[in-house]
C-alpha cells in the first residue's frame, strides 16, 4: 500500500550526504594546512599537529619546530575559524531564508552587518584599535542593536504571527541598514587616514586569527546548530506561511523570534570577528536546496559542511594561490556573485 | 456538548459576535467582502485574541491552549496559499500530520495511511511527486486541502477553500466533508461566496455584515430573499429546487 509513499524522510542519502562533505571538509582542512607560503608535506602534517597538540615534543629538530609553530599557531587558528565562519554563515542563511519566506534571503537580511559594520567604525573612528577586544566587541554591539531595533520595529502585538511577518521585517531591515550605511558613510567622511582601516576592516580577512576567536565562533556555532536543528520541522512549516503554519500547530511567533535571534547572533559574531563577508549565507543554502530539497533537516546540516568547505577555499586560495592576499569578502563576492547570477538566470528558464 | 464556541468580541471587525456550533453540523458563514469572516475563523483558531469576550472550546478558552493543542483539535483551509519552496506535494500533506507527530520522531504506519488517503480523497495521489510550486491554483488548494484532512480534527474551517477549484473537484470535496459531518459528527465552518453551493450542502448559516451577525440558524429558514437584500443589497428570489434537492437563489441583475 505504501509503494507509492517513500518514507518522508529518506534518511540513507542524507546521511552519505553529510558524511561525503565531512570527509571533503577534513580534506580541505589538511590540504589548506600544507599550502601556503611554506610548503609542508601533507603526510607529516597529522603527525606534527597531534604531536604538538598531545604535547609529545621528541623531535627537537629547527625544521620540525618552525613546522610545528607554524601550522598550529598560524595556520590551524585560522583555517578552523574560517571553516566555523563559512558553517555558521550558512546556517544562519538557511534560518533567514526560511522565515524570511524567501529562498534570496541572506543573514545580513535584517542590517545586521550594516549594524557590526558601524559599530566597528565608531571603534576605529575614536581610535579604540588599540585594545584588541573593542573592534569585534563593537561590531557585535552594533549588530545587537540593529537587530533588536529591526524587531522593535515590526513587532505589533495585535497581529497573527505579532507583526513579525517577512514583509515587515525586510523592510524594517533595509530601513534601518540604509540609515546605517548613511552614518557608515559619515564616519568615513570624519575619519581621516583612518579611512583606509574601516575600509578593510569591512572587506573581510581571516589574517591573524587565534584559537579563542576560533573557540568563539565554533561554540556559537554549537549552539545555534542546535537551536535550528531542535525547530528544523517548525521552520519547514513557517516557510509554508504564518497562517498555515499556526493552524498547524506551530507557535509563530515563539519560532520565529528565537530563529531570528539565533540566526542573527550567528552572523553577528561572524561579523564581528572577520569582517563583511558576502554570498556564502545566500549562496550555499540556495545551491544546497537543488542537492536537498527545502527540508530544513537534511538542508541545515548539509548547508553547514558546505559552507566550510567553500569559505575555507576561498580563504586558501586568497592565502596560498593568489601572489598577494586579497580580502575575503571581496573574493566570495567576485566569485559568488557571477554564480549567483548564473543559477538565478538558469533557474527560471 | 463538545466543540462550542463561543464569541463575544467588540472590536470593529467583530461588533457583539455571539454564536456556537456543534458537532455534526455544516456551517457556512456568508456575508460581502470585509464583513469579518475571516476574522471570525481567526478568533477560533486563537490567532487573534478579541478585545472583550471569549473564545470556548469544549470548556477551555482557546487562548489558555497551546498551539498544538488546537492544531489537534482544528484544522483551517486558508485562503493565501502562496508557497515559495519547492516542497514535494506529498511533504506538503505530511505538514498536516506535524500536530500528531513528536518532536524528532519520524512518521508512523498511521500518519502516512493518514496522507495516503487524504491523497486520494483529493485527487491528487498522481502529484505526490511534483513540487508544489508548480501547480495550478486549483490543485494547490486541493494539496493544502488534503493536508487539513489529514491533520484529522474533530472541527475543519474552511476559508474560501474552493475559489480557485473546478466545480467537479469543489463538489468532490464538498460531499466529502459533508459525509464526515454527517458521519463522523465533525464540525464544518465554511466561508463560502457562493450561495448557492452554500445552500446545497449545509446544514445552517451565519450571515456577517458589518461585523455583526444579520441571520443565523438553519438553511432553509434563513435564506431567505430579505436576507439577501439585507446583506448584499441585491434582489432575488429563493425557491426550492427539486432538481438539486434544496433550496436556490436567482438574482436579478439592476
Amino acid at each position: 500500500m505504501f509503494s507509492s509513499i517513500p518514507a518522508a524522510i529518506p534518511r540513507g542519502k542524507t546521511g552519505f550526504l553529510v558524511v561525503l562533505f565531512s570527509l571533503l571538509l577534513l580534506g580541505s582542512i589538511l590540504v589548506s594546512l600544507s599550502m601556503g607560503y611554506m610548503k609542508i608535506p601533507i603526510q607529516d602534517i597529522p603527525k606534527i599537529v597531534l604531536g604538538k597538540l598531545v604535547g609529545g615534543g621528541h623531535d627537537q629538530s629547527s625544521m620540525r619546530a618552525t613546522y610545528e609553530t607554524v601550522l598550529v599557531d598560524i595556520r590551524l587558528p585560522r583555517i578552523l575559524t574560517c571553516a566555523a565562519v563559512g558553517a555558521a554563515l550558512a546556517v544562519s542563511g538557511v534560518l533567514f531564508q526560511g522565515i524570511l519566506l524567501n529562498p534570496l534571503a541572506d543573514p545580513y537580511t535584517l542590517g545586521v552587518s550594516a549594524g557590526a559594520a558601524f559599530g566597528a567604525s565608531i571603534a576605529i573612528v575614536l581610535n579604540l584599535s588599540s585594545t584588541l577586544v573593542s573592534i569585534p566587541g563593537f561590531a557585535f554591539a552594533g549588530a545587537c542593536a540593529t537587530l533588536f531595533f529591526v524587531l522593535f520595529l515590526s513587532y505589533s502585538p495585535g497581529s497573527p504571527g505579532g507583526g513579525l511577518s517577512s514583509s515587515n521585517l525586510i523592510l524594517s531591515g533595509i530601513i534601518v541598514a540604509a540609515i546605517l550605511s548613511a552614518g557608515l558613510s559619515f564616519l568615513k567622511f570624519i575619519a581621516d587616514e583612518q579611512v583606509s582601516v574601516i575600509i578593510f576592516w569591512l572587506m573581510g580577512s581571516f589574517a591573524s586569527k587565534t584559537w579563542p576567536q576560533f573557540l568563539l565562533v565554533a561554540g556559537v556555532l554549537l549552539v545555534g546548530l542546535l537551536v535550528a536543528v531542535f525547530y528544523a520541522r517548525d521552520l519547514n512549516l513557517v516557510s509554508m506561511g504564518d497562517r498555515s503554519a499556526a493552524s498547524l500547530g506551530v507557535d509563530v511567533k515563539k519560532v520565529t523570534l528565537i530563529l531570528l535571534v539565533t540566526g542573527s547572533m550567528l552572523a553577528a559574531v561572524c561579523v564581528s570577528i572577520s569582517g563583511i563577508i558576502g554570498f556564502v549565507g545566500l549562496l550555499v543554502p540556495h545551491m544546497m536546496r537543488f542537492l536537498t530539497g527545502p527540508d530544513n533537516r537534511k538542508l541545515l546540516p548539509i548547508s553547514m559542511l558546505t559552507g566550510a568547505v567553500l569559505l575555507l577555499w576561498a580563504d586558501t586560495i586568497t592565502r596560498a594561490v593568489l601572489p598577494h592576499e586579497i580580502p575575503i569578502g571581496v573574493l566570495t563576492a567576485l566569485i559568488g556573485g557571477p554564480v549567483f547570477c548564473w543559477i538565478f538566470k538558469k533557474s527560471r528558464m | 456538548m463538545e466543540h462550542i464556541h463561543f464569541f463575544h468580541g467588540d472590536t470593529q471587525v467583530l461588533n457583539n459576535v455571539t454564536c456556537r456550533f456543534s458537532p455534526g453540523r455544516f456551517y457556512a458563514v456568508l456575508g460581502p467582502n470585509g464583513s469579518g469572516k475571516t476574522t471570525l475563523l481567526d478568533l477560533m483558531c486563537g490567532f487573534r485574541i478579541p478585545e472583550k469576550g471569549r473564545v470556548l472550546l469544549g470548556n477551555d478558552p482557546v487562548a489558555s491552549l497551546t498551539r498544538r493543542r488546537v492544531a489537534q483539535t482544528i484544522a483551517l483551509v486558508s485562503q493565501s496559499y502562496e508557497i515559495n519552496f519547492p516542497f514535494l506535494v506529498k511533504e506538503v500533506v505530511m505538514m498536516g500530520r506535524h500536530p500528531h507527530i513528536d518532536r524528532f520522531s519520524r512518521p508512523s504506519h498511521a500518519d502516512l495511511c493518514a496522507v495516503q488517503q487524504a491523497m486520494e480523497m483529493t485527487g491528487i495521489t498522481h502529484l505526490g511527486n511534483r513540487y508544489i510550486t508548480e501547480l495550478s491554483g486549483g490543485e494547490k488548494q486541493r494539496c493544502v486541502f488534503a493536508r487539513a484532512l489529514c491533520q484529522d480534527t474533530p472541527v475543519l474551517l474552511l476559508d474560501e477553500a474552493f475559489s480557485s477549484m473546478d466545480i467537479h473537484h469543489s463538489f468532490h470535496l464538498l460531499g466529502l466533508v459533508k459525509k464526515a459531518v454527517q458521519e463522523d459528527k465533525k464540525t464544518v465552518i465554511a466561508v463560502l461566496h457562493d450561495i448557492n453551493l452554500a445552500a446545497g450542502f449545509s446544514h445552517e448559516m451565519v450571515f456577517l455584515k458589518n461585523g455583526q451577525i444579520t441571520a443565523m440558524g438553519k438553511t432553509d429558514a434563513v435564506l431567505t430573499q430579505d436576507t439577501i437584500q439585507t446583506v448584499f443589497n441585491v434582489r432575488s428570489k429563493v425557491e426550492y429546487n427539486a432538481y438539486v434537492q434544496a433550496i436556490q437563489a436567482y438574482f436579478k441583475p439592476e
